[in-house]
């Protein structure tokens, strides 16, 4: 194997790496979950012996808890002990050219404007002509290097800088949070771990690195960005490119530590399968995203959920400093028979601190879109602000919208703004464009587009690009 | 050019237009004055293929039946209608909304698309020609616009799709008069011996501006008498009465008072 192609497998497949390395094959745990799937799926990981006490905490406090069911879903019950907790992670068969890859996807690559050497390594075919991204990626790693910034899988972290994962892990997200955070917690697979020192500012956007880098997220995902004084990065999870799973429950972790002055900006391009149109198939995720903002830190969630049967997802921000600032942008699209339960919650602590909520619900066809947000202003909040903005967009006849807000103010000083509208996709405005020589499609792609406008300047340049295109996709079909 | 023979629309099964004749030659500007509820705008909406409306009756450009078209396809035909409400798209750039209908009609017409540096400069002159300043581009289509900024985009609008038959429905509407007279300055420069208008208004006001050829009166969804300029002054004077045979219940008794001063 050339040098080349080892550093694409690396970065390709890293699941494999540790403590999967001895036959891979049969390590397939039997389904359902006990305390003796989670030591052995520490044990798969050669973890230290802190990280299984605190999955095995993790695991009976999951025990003890009930499923959520204050979220507008309709599920159907989830068997947990069907679910096989830790699996040799599939290899996926390496393609000889784009012509084997699923025509659907390919197609939608190419509606996506995904470049022609991404496309293949997102498909895992084999070619020399990746040897551009791989020297695209070397040079990524060592301009992080020498930045200081460690940015690596959660397993590497945990072997490598095992004393700021213990610090940290669990610091946001509690293993008690909630039903599928303590889940996560009890079997995570792996994930991502960054770490920006003092004063840095990460040279890169944390972007197209991670983009090649997260196809093989795992079911139990877990992400831990910590951000020292002083320090900046932006960080994007997902990818515009469909992404299949077999695996139909996702319950992902992550957490953010922004210490004082400094800034995350994490933002999420989220487009698993969604099922089909009669609402067979599709991912289910749950997701819980929170960070803690100290004196003068920022930190901002921009999310544009296209994909999913069930989205339940409240990124979050405990406003704990002084002066600290929470954002969260949010595009969330429900199309076919989706459904998406998502906001926020933004936790004013300190004095000064300041939120900005801005939401954008687009639902067509069968799709229900739930906005949910919680403002909680505690007493030694004073002069806490928030500013929230939910839009809702309705396509069609059959979908709906709903905006609940939840605002929880003890201290008489904040200062809660909170506006709200929905509309829906005039008859008029696909006139007027289409007056103007616009195709129906066309113009329901600039309409909503222009609808998500705010929430995707937020977007990375080339990824707000992106998303605006996977809008357009998503929504084909759902016109008229 | 324009060839419309006994047209009729009707909508939620309530009859408007009851057989409408016109022919509107290469480079001619026609006015079709009437009272309120007349048909005006649906004889536009009807010549632009807006959704909703049972049409009978042949309308053709160049040769070409428009009635079977999609709105989309009369735009590549060369049919642009100025909106007497012209719609707001929030978040849409207005620079980018031009130039995606100018392409959108090229690429029907099979032609090549126009670069946004290029596009830039052509927006420009256009702009001049309505004085609008460079910030409009920057803004969303028509959101926060006043009245006569949205009529003014209208016009930069035709004047970048360059279209052979411009419908302009009650541009006049809610404008004081130095918005009329630029507005009036922009269609004036775009006239020409390929270009044929319809302007509709209710008011002569208008036609002191842009000088029609020719001048239809239209009531009840059809033309009852056609004429030269000299019968929009008629018009002014005497009002809509004698050309409607029963009450006028919307329409004011006359329409010019107070208007020309």
């Amino acid at each position: 194997m050339s040098e080349s192609t080892r550093t694409i497998e690396e970065l390709t497949e890293s699941d494999y790496e540790f403590g999967f390395s001895t036959d891979l094959d049969t390590d397939i745990a039997p389904p359902g979950l006990d305390e003796s799937v989670v030591r052995l799926i520490s044990s798969k990981k050669d973890e230290p012996e802190w990280l299984l006490e605190w999955r095995l905490k993790a695991y009976e406090a999951w025990r003890a808890m009930e499923e959520p069911d204050w979220a507008k879903l309709e599920i159907a019950p989830i068997d947990y002990e069907a679910i096989s907790y830790w699996a040799a992670p599939k290899q996926k068969p390496i393609l000889d050219s784009m012509d084997d890859v699923d025509p659907d996807i390919r197609d939608m690559f190419d509606k996506l404007g995904i470049p022609l050497h991404e496309q293949k390594m997102l498909s895992n075919v084999a070619v020399d002509a990746i040897v551009d991204s791989v020297s695209v990626t070397t040079t990524f790693k060592e301009t992080l290097l020498e930045a200081g910034v460690i940015f690596c899988s959660f397993s590497e972290a945990v072997r490598d800088y095992p004393e700021l994962v213990r610090e940290h892990l669990g610091s946001v997200v509690p293993v008690r949070d909630n039903f599928f955070a303590a889940l996560n917690s009890a079997v995570f697979s792996d994930g991502s771990f960054c770490y920006i020192p003092k004063g840095v500012r990460c040279p890169m956007e944390l972007s197209t690195y991670f983009r090649i880098n997260s196809m093989n997220t795992g079911q139990f995902e877990r992400t831990l960005i910590v951000a020292e004084d002083d320090s900046h990065v932006s960080y994007l999870e997902g990818c515009t490119a469909p992404q299949r799973d077999e695996n139909q429950l996702h319950a992902a972790v992550v957490e953010l530590v922004a210490k004082d002055r400094a800034e995350i900006k994490y933002s999420t391009v989220q487009n698993w399968y969604p099922g089909d149109e009669n609402g067979v198939g599709g991912i289910y995720n749950f997701v819980t995203k929170r960070g803690r903002a100290h004196t003068d830190a920022k930190i901002s969630w921009t999310q544009v959920e296209t994909g999913s049967a069930i989205t339940w997802k409240y990124p979050s921000v405990i406003l704990q400093g002084d002066r600290s600032i929470g954002e969260f942008y949010s595009v969330a699209l429900s199309c076919k028979r989706q459904q998406a339960d998502t906001g926020t919650k933004m936790i004013h602590i300190g004095k000064d601190t300041t939120s900005t909520i801005i939401s954008k619900g687009i639902s067509a066809a069968h799709g229900q879109n739930t906005y949910r947000g919680l403002v909680k202003v505690l007493r030694s909040a004073e002069n806490a602000r928030n500013y929230t903005q939910c839009d809702s967009l309705l396509l069609g006849k059959d979908c709906g919208a709903h905006t609940i807000p939840y605002i929880e103010v003890k201290n008489p000083g904040a200062q809660i703004e909170h506006e709200a509208s929905t509309s829906t996709v005039g008859e008029d405005q696909l006139y007027y464009c289409r007056q103007r020589g616009m195709t129906e499609e066309d113009a329901m792609s600039m309409i909503v587009n222009g609808f998500c406008r705010e929430v995707f300047n937020e977007l990375p340049m080339e990824f707000a690009v992106e998303a605006q295109r996977l809008l357009s996709v998503s929504l084909e079909g759902s016109v008229g | 050019m324009l060839h419309v023979n006994n047209l009729t629309a009707a909508i939620g099964g309530k009859q408007i237009l009851n057989g409408l004749d016109l022919e509107v030659g290469a480079g001619e500007v026609h006015a079709i004055m009437g009272p309120n509820g007349s048909g005006k705008s649906t004889f536009a909406h009807a010549l632009a293929g807006r959704d909703g409306y049972e049409v009978s009756g042949t309308v053709t450009l160049d040769g070409v039946d428009l009635l079977d078209m999609e709105p989309e396809a009369r735009a590549a035909a060369g049919v642009f209608l100025g909106f007497q409400y012209p719609v707001e798209i929030p978040g849409v750039n207005n620079m980018y909304f031009l130039r995606t209908a100018v392409n959108s009609v090229r690429r029907a017409r099979g032609e090549t698309e126009v670069g946004a540096r290029d596009f830039l400069k052509v927006a420009k002159e256009a702009m001049d020609l309505v004085e609008m300043k460079q910030d409009f581009l920057d803004r969303a289509v028509n959101a926060g616009f006043s009245g006569g900024e949205k009529k003014r985009n209208e016009i930069l609008q035709m004047a970048l799709m360059q279209p052979r038959l411009a419908i302009l429905d009650e541009t006049d509407s809610g404008l004081d008069i130095d918005a009329l007279r630029v507005i009036a300055g922009g269609v004036n420069a775009l006239r020409g011996p390929e270009r044929s208008m319809i302007v509709i208004t209710h008011y002569q006001r208008l036609l002191d501006y842009i000088k029609p050829d020719f001048v239809h009166v239209l009531v009840d969804g059809r033309i009852v008498e056609s004429g030269d300029h000299t019968l929009a002054l008629h018009l002014e004077d005497h009002g809509y009465a004698s050309f409607v045979n029963h009450d006028l219940d919307d329409a004011p008794e006359r329409p010019l008072t107070g208007v020309q001063s």
